[in-house]
């Protein structure tokens, strides 16, 4: 099959267009002799199947971050059979320098000036047909995001593929290091093809920066957005989710129940109480996850969590990280992962690994449903949101904590240098299909490790036959009275216990497992957990969850991105030590307050 | 005189950069050329980074490295 692959600078619209070239249709794989994994789909392309692949964005051929060798060894390893170069046309003056070192190597290429939106209202012209002559190679205009020029290009593409022959000559690899010779190449170009007013009108991204970023007021007012961010996901995901819960308690009556009516009883359990329950508990988070991914989005896309590095990056220097080491732990607030994987644009590795020892303490959307549920289940509607926003502080100061504890050990001299995109909106589309996506991975995650999790709660919680369901006699009861001394003085039931452990898998598992335990879901299972806990071992338990070892897919990352076996210990170990610490301190100290 | 010498608002034009291999190529990249003009848009606070834009691409850069950066008035 013939492949194209997508290169160019970060943020000039590559996703985009491959999401808008594959639809939804794409998948991660692995490559040869990268260990990265790139996102690909397959498409038909006039008469035959094309697979697509969409490499990390590169400043420079010759550039020492992991990225820029990734693309280095994945061209390599696999010479595509047409490169597809996307620019940002706006910055068409400095971006040609990655297409001229591309030239180089005598890619099969066709060349794409995204973003001619925005080129159209900075007042940039290009004059497309006299630079496809000069370097000799189609070249096309469009805006990815609004498909304007894009079913020329398309066609143009299909047609490069046509007479296409692969090639990268071995002599091309060794000679590529003459920027002056391009810089001399880039200029000529430049000023036979484009042309950049003088000055840039005055557009709503300088006048929004000039709040934003406000010496003062951009630091309260990013926190602010942030709270107000939140409750919003509280105020409207909180209501859904009842929706959802009373809809599968009416399937279980009228539908799932009476099906399975005719099953011995124990397996009827199973079913009812081990698998419904735990399934319908986790799936009532879905509208809250949608929502929080969502909003997550749209700030990512607006491009204000670049402004967010700038405002940050001052107090992160003290704690010997950087502003990128501050926009992962944000991104982190979505999923632990992509936020440990982002920290490879970074070259020094000691920033990254201290960045990666942070990271896992970002309260993610995992975590948050369990405190969702439990702060919902104990606190007033009044002091629930409050409780929430006080986990995401503690999220916050473990990892200063963290940091401001290792940083000797992770010394780091990496310079800090960082584009700052205009602001930009997403649109309804962008929207729903990054929504669409997240839903996705999320029931992936739940088909993989929630319905398995909550199936061994059930038999761990209902073996052996002849003890009670989830008493001291079951083997969950069993385990969790073994670990009763490092559990108790932190306030945590045996019940709970089990959770946990289970928790250390994925936390999605957490809430499913409870229902599995107490053998309720929705309502009922809020309410005997308001009657089994007090506030007090409740905020214990959730302190735990919030610090302890995020899920194993986290540990997985982790251990990949830091090649380091040893690490990945140091890392869970600390977090353990970390949550038991924080949970000891606060349940020791709120009871002998009196509470 | 440095870059990170430059007031807000001020334009001046990049003369040299002393900065190590790795880093000129980035800031090569992102437009950093001798001859360019560069705008100091803003100083974040706590001797944070600044906002300069070459072109029309903004960029962050740190104090520190703005040192390496000789610029003309
Ligand atoms: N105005 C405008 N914005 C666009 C266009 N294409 C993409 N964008 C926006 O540019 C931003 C970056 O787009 P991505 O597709 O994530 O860029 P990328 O090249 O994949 O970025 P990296 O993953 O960093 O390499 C997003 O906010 C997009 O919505 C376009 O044609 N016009």
């Amino acid at each position: 099959m013939k492949r194209i692959a997508l290169l160019g600078m970060p943020n000039t619209g590559k996703s985009t267009l491959f999401n808008r070239l594959t639809g939804s249709a794409s998948r991660v794989g692995n490559w040869p002799g990268i260990t990265v994994e790139l996102l690909s789909g397959k498409i038909l392309l006039g008469d035959e199947m094309v697979e697509i692949i969409d490499l990390p964005g590169i400043y420079d051929m010759h550039g020492f971050s992991e990225d820029e060798q990734v693309v280095r060894h994945f061209l390599h390893e696999n010479i595509p059979d047409l490169a597809l170069v996307v620019l940002n046309a706006a910055q068409i003056e400095r971006q040609l320098s990655l297409l001229l070192q591309l030239k180089q190597f005598k890619l099969n290429m066709v060349v794409l000036l995204n973003m001619s939106d925005e080129t159209k209202k900075l007042g940039i012209t290009i004059d497309v047909n006299k630079m496809s002559a000069t370097l000799g190679m189609p070249i096309f205009l469009l805006s990815a995001k609004y498909g304007t020029g894009y079913p020329e290009a398309l066609q143009a593409i299909t047609k490069a593929l046509r007479n296409s022959v692969p090639s990268m000559p071995e002599s091309v690899r060794k000679l590529i290091a003459q920027d002056e010779h391009i810089e001399r190449e880039m200029a000529q170009i430049i000023l036979q093809t484009v042309q950049i007013p003088a000055r840039l009108p005055d557009n709503m991204t300088n006048r929004l920066d000039s709040l934003l970023l406000h010496p003062w007021l951009g630091l309260p007012i990013f926190f602010g957005f942030m709270f107000l961010l939140f409750q919003a996901i509280f105020l409207f995901g909180q209501p859904l989710q009842g929706v959802v819960n009373a809809l599968f308690g009416w399937m279980r009556e009228h539908a799932f129940g009476p099906l399975v009516g005719f099953l011995p009883a124990a397996i009827q359990g199973l079913l009812l109480d081990g698998v419904y329950n735990g399934v319908a508990t986790v799936a009532a988070f879905v509208p809250l996850i949608v929502l929080f991914f969502l909003f997550m989005a749209i700030v990512e896309d607006t491009g204000y969590l670049s402004r967010a590095a700038f405002l940050m990056d001052a107090l992160m220097a003290k704690m010997g990280l950087d502003g990128r080491s501050f926009v992962m732990l944000l991104m982190g607030f979505g999923c632990n992962v992509p936020a440990l994987m982002g920290t490879r644009v970074m070259r020094s590795r000691s920033l990254r690994l201290l960045s990666m020892l942070v990271i896992p303490f970002s309260l993610c959307s995992a975590r948050l449903q369990v405190f969702v549920f439990i702060s919902a289940a104990l606190f007033t509607p009044k002091a629930a949101p409050v409780v929430l926003f006080s986990l995401y502080l503690f999220s916050f100061a473990t990892a200063i904590l963290t940091a401001l504890l290792f940083k000797r050990h992770y010394p780091n001299t990496e310079p800090f240098v960082l584009e700052l995109p205009p602001y930009r909106f997403p649109t309804f589309r962008q929207m729903v299909m990054r929504g669409w996506h997240e839903v996705y991975q999320f029931l992936h995650r739940a088909s993989k490790f929630i319905v398995a999790g909550v199936v061994l709660v059930w038999l761990l919680t209902n073996l052996p036959p002849s003890a009670a369901p989830a008493s001291a006699d079951t083997i969950a009861g069993m385990i969790g009275a073994w670990l009763h001394p490092i559990f108790s003085p932190i306030g945590i039931s045996p019940d709970l216990t089990i959770a946990l452990i289970f928790g250390f898998v994925a936390k999605e598992i957490v809430i499913g497992s409870l229902a599995v335990i107490y053998g309720m879901s929705g309502d009922a299972l809020s309410g005997t957990l308001a009657s089994q806990l007090d506030w007090v071992q409740a905020y214990s338990f959730m302190l735990f969850t919030l610090v302890y070892t995020p899920c194993l897919s986290t540990i997985a990352t982790l251990r990949n991105e830091s090649q380091s076996n040893k690490f990945m210990w140091f890392s869970i170990a600390w977090s353990l030590t970390l949550a038991w610490l924080l949970s000891f301190l606060f349940y020791q100290a709120a009871r002998a307050l009196g509470y | 005189m440095m870059l990170s010498k430059l007031n807000p608002g001020e334009i001046a034009t990049i003369i040299s950069i002393h900065t190590d291999e790795a880093l000129h190529q980035r800031l090569l990249a992102m437009g950093f050329r001798s001859g360019k003009q560069i705008e100091l848009i803003r100083k974040a606070w706590f001797s944070g980074p600044l906002q300069v834009r070459i072109g029309t691409t903004d960029i962050l850069l740190r104090r520190a490295e703005a040192e390496k950066i000789m610029v003309q008035l």
